[in-house]
């Protein structure tokens, strides 16, 4: 295999955790983080670096160890080494903002038992080279990054007026109260899967278009062609 | 040769006539309203109910359905629910309430007949806990120039906090206006509205709750054309009553008159016209009993024993929530059959 076909396919893998196989709003994964920490922005993008950060150190390390692990034994041995690194985050939010650290509360913490890493654990690093693990890993992070700022931003933006604390419609702007409240959180994740199945409809139906007029144009040339021997 | 399934007979009734009367039956609900509170509540039912036609016809061009609003669901949901809202509610809140009744409770689960809820109660349950303030904020009725000027909060600018109304009512009060309605007044001071204060609509409340006997009057016409179920109605006030008697009777006077339950609120409203809605109301006569009675108990718990002082919304929404089971559970006997 040459070098630029390994690379387009690590392109590919970055962009599906990205795009198609976004955790957050094409397989769903996440939901608690993604509902309850996502009142502002701020939260949002710290919660989500954090989590690239664990699922970026876990993956490309237990990958490197796949060989090792024993299967009996593998997902306490995959907990302890996320658990690991998720105290480092812990330790490290701590000391660079104490202010996402309080904001966030027990949600750093919780990110060992968060599905997308161990999922990612499981069905990708445990099988694959430790850069293959690392780019999977990254790609899921920054869709999951992404798909948590999607949320908080909206969330932020009606229920406080603000965008990162910076307030854009002035003081006398009347704060959505159930944006900030858990329905919110639960409203705006519904629409925006529905965005996102909106799109993922559309554009499955785009070649089926395609595929039907092609048919279609196939069948118009049998036919003819058949005509034709007939007469 | 055509198949078709039962039923066979056909009333000569489709979705639009019924629809139709039932907007006849809120017109003079509207018009006692823009009586009272001039021309804020004019502009209220205006523009919820225009934005409610406006999002239902986005869905419409979104699924690539065809155009809906000539069935008038649209339009009584944007009626109602502007009914439902206070007097000094602001225009621009009155419209996020008609765009989230639409969509998020009627077009998302696929249109008239397919919504669980009540369209216009899932727009005023948004509201109210998105802009809780300005939703208890009640505006004293027959102000001296409610026909040339709004009161001042319902012309608030898009997303900005309502306009305070204080002065506007100090100017035009010539006694103290608590601004709390009956249901509050009793609440917090035990105080009990005089009847005729609740008949003729001098009591602070929503925009279209303020008169009882109105309503009444309207919902006998549509019961009387047999446009709604009577018996809904009849199970909702009913049980309502009955609990407020027996609470009265035996609890004393720590719970408020049976009139006060009655007259009060929104329990006429959502007893005669929200409750009835066809598409989230059961259809077997036993199961009608059991859900009416289910709203009229759970607005009486909620009354009393609640943090909110009125409760007839969560109370039919909760019903609503019910009616398929209670269908499922309470359907009658085929006839011949045996257990």
């Amino acid at each position: 295999m040459s070098r630029s076909v390994i690379q387009a396919s690590n392109m590919e893998q970055l962009l599906e955790g990205i795009w198609e196989q976004n955790p957050l709003f094409v397989m769903a994964l996440g939901m608690c983080p993604a509902l309850a920490v996502t009142v502002s922005a701020f939260n949002a993008l710290g919660m989500g670096l954090a989590t690239t950060f664990v699922l970026i150190c876990s993956c490309t390390l237990i990958s490197m160890l796949r060989h090792f692990i024993p299967k009996e034994v593998r997902i306490a041995t995959y907990i302890v080494i996320i658990a690991t690194f998720v105290t480092l985050v812990d330790y490290i939010i701590q000391a660079v903002s104490l202010a996402l650290y309080e904001a966030l509360g027990a949600f750093i913490q919780l990110i060992v038992v968060n599905c997308i890493i161990l999922g990612r654990v499981e069905s990708h690093a445990a099988k694959n080279p430790p850069l293959s693990a690392l780019v999977n890993a990254l790609g899921m992070g920054i869709g999951f990054t992404i798909g948590l700022f999607a949320l908080g931003s909206v969330r932020e933006i009606l229920g406080a007026g603000k965008l990162f604390g910076i307030s854009l419609f002035g003081e006398h702007f009347q704060p959505w109260v159930v944006m900030v409240l858990p329905p919110g959180g639960f409203f705006v994740l519904g629409l925006w899967l529905l965005f996102f199945a909106w799109l993922a409809k559309r554009k499955e139906q785009r070649p089926l278009i395609h595929a039907g007029d092609e048919a279609i144009m196939a069948l118009r040339a049998t036919t003819e062609k058949g005509a034709r021997h007939g007469a | 040769m055509q198949l078709r399934a039962s039923p066979h007979l056909h009333s000569g009734r489709d979705v639009p006539t019924i629809m139709r009367h039932v907007v006849y039956a809120l017109l003079p609900i509207c018009g006692f309203s823009v009586w009272q509170y001039g021309l804020s509540s004019l502009a209220l039912i205006v523009t919820v109910t225009l934005s409610c036609l406006f999002a239902e016809r986005v869905s419409n061009k979104l699924s690539g359905t065809v155009n809906t609003l000539s069935d008038w669901s649209a339009t009584i949901t944007g009626v109602l629910l502007a009914l439902t809202l206070p007097p000094a509610f602001p225009l621009w809140m009155g419209a996020v309430a008609g765009l989230t009744a639409v969509w998020l409770g009627k077009s998302l689960f696929g249109g008239l007949g397919h919504n669980p809820f009540n369209p216009a109660l899932v727009g005023r349950a948004f509201v109210q806990a998105a802009f809780p303030t300005a939703i208890t904020t009640w505006a004293p009725a027959f102000t001296a120039h409610r026909f040339t000027e709004f009161i001042p909060s319902s012309l608030t600018l898009p997303l900005m906090q309502p306009n305070d109304i204080s002065s506007w009512v100090a100017s035009n009060m010539v006694d103290g206006f608590t601004g709390a309605t009956p249901l509050a007044r009793w609440k917090f001071e035990h105080f009990v509205y005089p009847v005729q204060d609740m008949i003729t609509g001098a009591a602070s409340a929503s925009t279209g709750e303020t008169s009882a006997l109105l309503l009444v009057v309207c919902g006998l016409y549509l019961i009387a054309r047999k446009f709604m179920d009577w018996r809904i109605p009849v199970a909702v006030v009913g049980s309502a009553l009955l609990l407020a008697l027996a609470f009265r009777l035996f609890g004393g006077d720590e719970y408020p008159p049976a009139h006060l339950v009655l007259l009060s609120g929104g329990l006429m409203l959502g007893a005669l016209f929200m409750a009835t809605d066809m598409a989230t109301s059961p259809v077997s006569p036993r199961a009608i009993w059991a859900y009416g009675a289910i709203i009229g108990t759970v607005t009486i718990m909620i009354r009393y024993f609640g943090g909110l002082t009125e409760g007839v919304m969560y109370a039919i929404l909760f019903g609503n929530a019910l009616a398929p089971l209670l269908d499922k559970y309470l359907q009658p006997k085929v006839f011949g059959a045996r257990k």
